[in-house]
């Protein structure tokens, strides 16, 4: 069983209020589950509870509101299902509307930040190496994890705020060294270096290898040693769309894998995977089934939140076209990324372009694009993994590039090879 | 058929407390709840699961391990508030998310759908149930501990699937 502190026993008991009893609950009740044997102290939370999906993600919300519960460490939050910087942009029931903007009020209430992101590791909230922190969203865990080095296992909705508003989460998983090393070896070769249109192949790759490794940890070897944040980002995302992935190592690029051995903790992989250019050409063209010149519906980036570089890419891309895109080019990103454009003027450069730029939530998610018949174009890995399920489109899958030019045209445009 | 394995029951560890019985529903390929499992119409979803449009209303919903982004225990606690979740979930692999939403729909709504962890031995027992319409499983799991699960043949009248009262 597991073995809490007096602090720990008191706040079951109550001692803390009603709100930090019930946290705490769900965390014995939680840490039992996973075969922890005690709690650790985390420094920050990130909390995906915003999304509405559903009376029971309110309830129990309103549960902590009504019990006096306040977070205990900085706290931030993930997407809503709201753009509550652009309200009009929300097309769907006004019932759910209501719902839906009172969830992320009532997180407010429990002294979280208004950051309404799925990458708050693009914001001032950057935990170190080593660190022990209590996240959920999928991408976000597995960006702490594996690209900053610090400590959180795969939480979900309701545990995250449970940790928040006792600072405490279950020792056990990822949070522990032992956890943490490489289980399955990716070893790609001749991984394509162009940088322009380079995205894809790490999102490709991503999808791939999560549905390979399901639980496991992979390792990439032969990745560019100058792979990029939002490329691991991509990566990450991805991998932990079609995989239960809460971290992977990227030798010779991310903090606990400077080198192969250190990945794996000097033991042999589990299994390893080769991986020619031609096998991720394969992987990338079995994700869509556009072909050049089909009409496009829409385009859609920014999952996860597009972040500052990729905005200077995108305005890089739509520079060199002669027109702006015929489409609707919507890009999602957080409401603290748009104030930094805007005070650079590159979102009024956008908004002239023609971009829709949508924060707080994300378009696969919530009813934000105006046209969801027809095809649609995306670079995210996750997009295309979920897009289909959650809003009932077709996805066609390209680079950033790819997706301006095809923007631009109305129609698919494909790198040739 | 299954008069031989009426009767029979299999060892399994508790992993989140609850009572809960109904046919066996195998998913062959791990599911994600969010963007994979409408909780109001109560059908899977994800375009390409194996059991696309299945339901897991009034199920023991048998599947290997979890997947998937981690909105998917709000998902999976809407689903059982709206009665269109499973009766009772066995995996192969402990799963937070999984474990998650149907603790927090104990701790609302005094719903309490088990999850259980089995070997690899019953696991197979039980997918060899999979096709079999005239028996259920009953789960009855306390913590911490280990349970049973037992079967019985199936009758549409055995009661509501997952008991609100004491477990």
């Amino acid at each position: 069983m597991i073995d809490l502190t007096e602090n720990d026993q008191a706040l079951l008991n109550g001692q803390g209020g009603d709100a930090v009893a019930l946290a705490m609950r769900v965390l014995a009740r939680s840490a039992a589950l996973m075969g922890a044997e005690r709690l650790l102290d985390i420094t920050s939370a990130h909390i995906d509870g915003c999304l509405y999906h559903g009376q029971a993600s309110l309830d129990f919300v309103e549960r902590l509101v009504a019990g006096a519960g306040k977070v205990v460490v900085p706290t931030t939050l993930n997407v809503g299902s709201l753009d509550l910087i652009h309200p009009e942009l929300f097309r769907g029931d006004a019932a759910v509307k209501a719902q839906a903007q009172r969830l992320m009020q009532a997180h407010l209430e429990l002294g979280c930040e208004s950051t309404f992101t799925c990458a708050p590791y693009q914001s001032h909230h950057r935990p170190r190496l080593g660190q022990q922190i209590a996240w959920a969203e999928s991408n976000a865990i597995v960006f702490a994890n594996s690209v900053l080095g610090a400590r959180t296992n795969r939480y979900g909705d309701f545990m995250d705020l449970c940790a928040a508003l006792t600072g405490r989460a279950p020792a056990c998983g990822l949070h522990l060294a032992e956890n943490r090393l490489g289980q399955v070896l990716f070893e790609l070769q001749d991984f394509p270096a162009d940088l322009a249109g380079r995205d894809i192949w790490f999102a490709a790759l991503g999808l791939f290898a999560g549905k390979q490794v399901g639980t496991l940890i992979p390792v990439f070897s032969g990745l560019p040693l100058d792979s990029s944040e939002d490329e691991l980002k991509a990566l990450g995302a991805a991998c932990a769309s079609t995989g239960a992935v809460g971290m992977f190592h990227a030798v010779g690029i991310t903090p606990e894998a400077p080198t192969l051995s250190d990945a794996l903790g000097c033991r042999a992989p589990l299994q390893t995977v080769a991986i020619s250019r031609a096998q991720l050409q394969r992987m990338r063209a079995a994700l869509s089934r556009a072909r050049p010149g089909d009409r496009l519906a829409a385009v859609s980036v920014g999952t996860p939140h597009f972040s500052l570089s990729e905005f200077e890419q995108l305005l890089a891309l739509l520079a060199e076209e002669e027109a702006g895109p015929r489409i609707d080019f919507y890009v999602n990103t957080s409401r603290f990324i748009l104030w930094q454009l805007e005070q650079c003027g590159q979102a009024q450069a956008l908004r002239s372009r023609g971009i829709t730029i949508v924060t707080d939530t994300c378009t696969y998610i919530t009813p934000v694009m105006k046209q969801t018949r027809g095809l649609i174009m995306t670079n995210s890995g996750k997009w295309a993994h979920y897009a289909p399920g959650n809003i009932g489109v077709e996805v066609a899958f390209g680079s950033l590039r790819e997706c301006v030019q095809s923007a631009v045209r109305g129609e698919v445009v494909l790198d040739a090879g | 058929m299954q008069a031989d394995v009426a009767g029979t029951s299999w060892p399994a560890q508790a992993i989140v407390a609850g009572r809960g019985h109904g046919q066996a529903l195998l998913l062959t390929e791990a599911l994600s709840f969010w963007g994979g499992y409408d909780a109001v119409r109560g059908c899977v979803v994800e375009s390409g699961h194996p059991q696309y449009g299945a339901r897991l209303a009034g199920r023991v919903m048998l599947m290997e391990r979890a997947k998937g982004s981690s909105s998917s225990s709000s998902v999976l606690a809407e689903a059982i508030r709206n009665g269109t979740g499973p009766a009772a979930i066995v995996m192969r692999e402990r799963d937070l998310i999984v474990g998650l939403g149907c603790i927090v729909a104990s701790e609302l709504y005094g719903l309490h759908v088990p999850v259980v962890v089995v070997c690899e031995a019953t696991w197979q027992a039980l997918i060899g149930l999979g096709s079999a319409e005239s028996s259920a499983l009953h789960i009855h799991a306390t913590l911490p501990g280990d349970c049973l699960i037992r079967v019985s043949p199936y009758s549409a009248h055995n009661g509501p699937s997952t008991t609100g009262a004491s477990i």
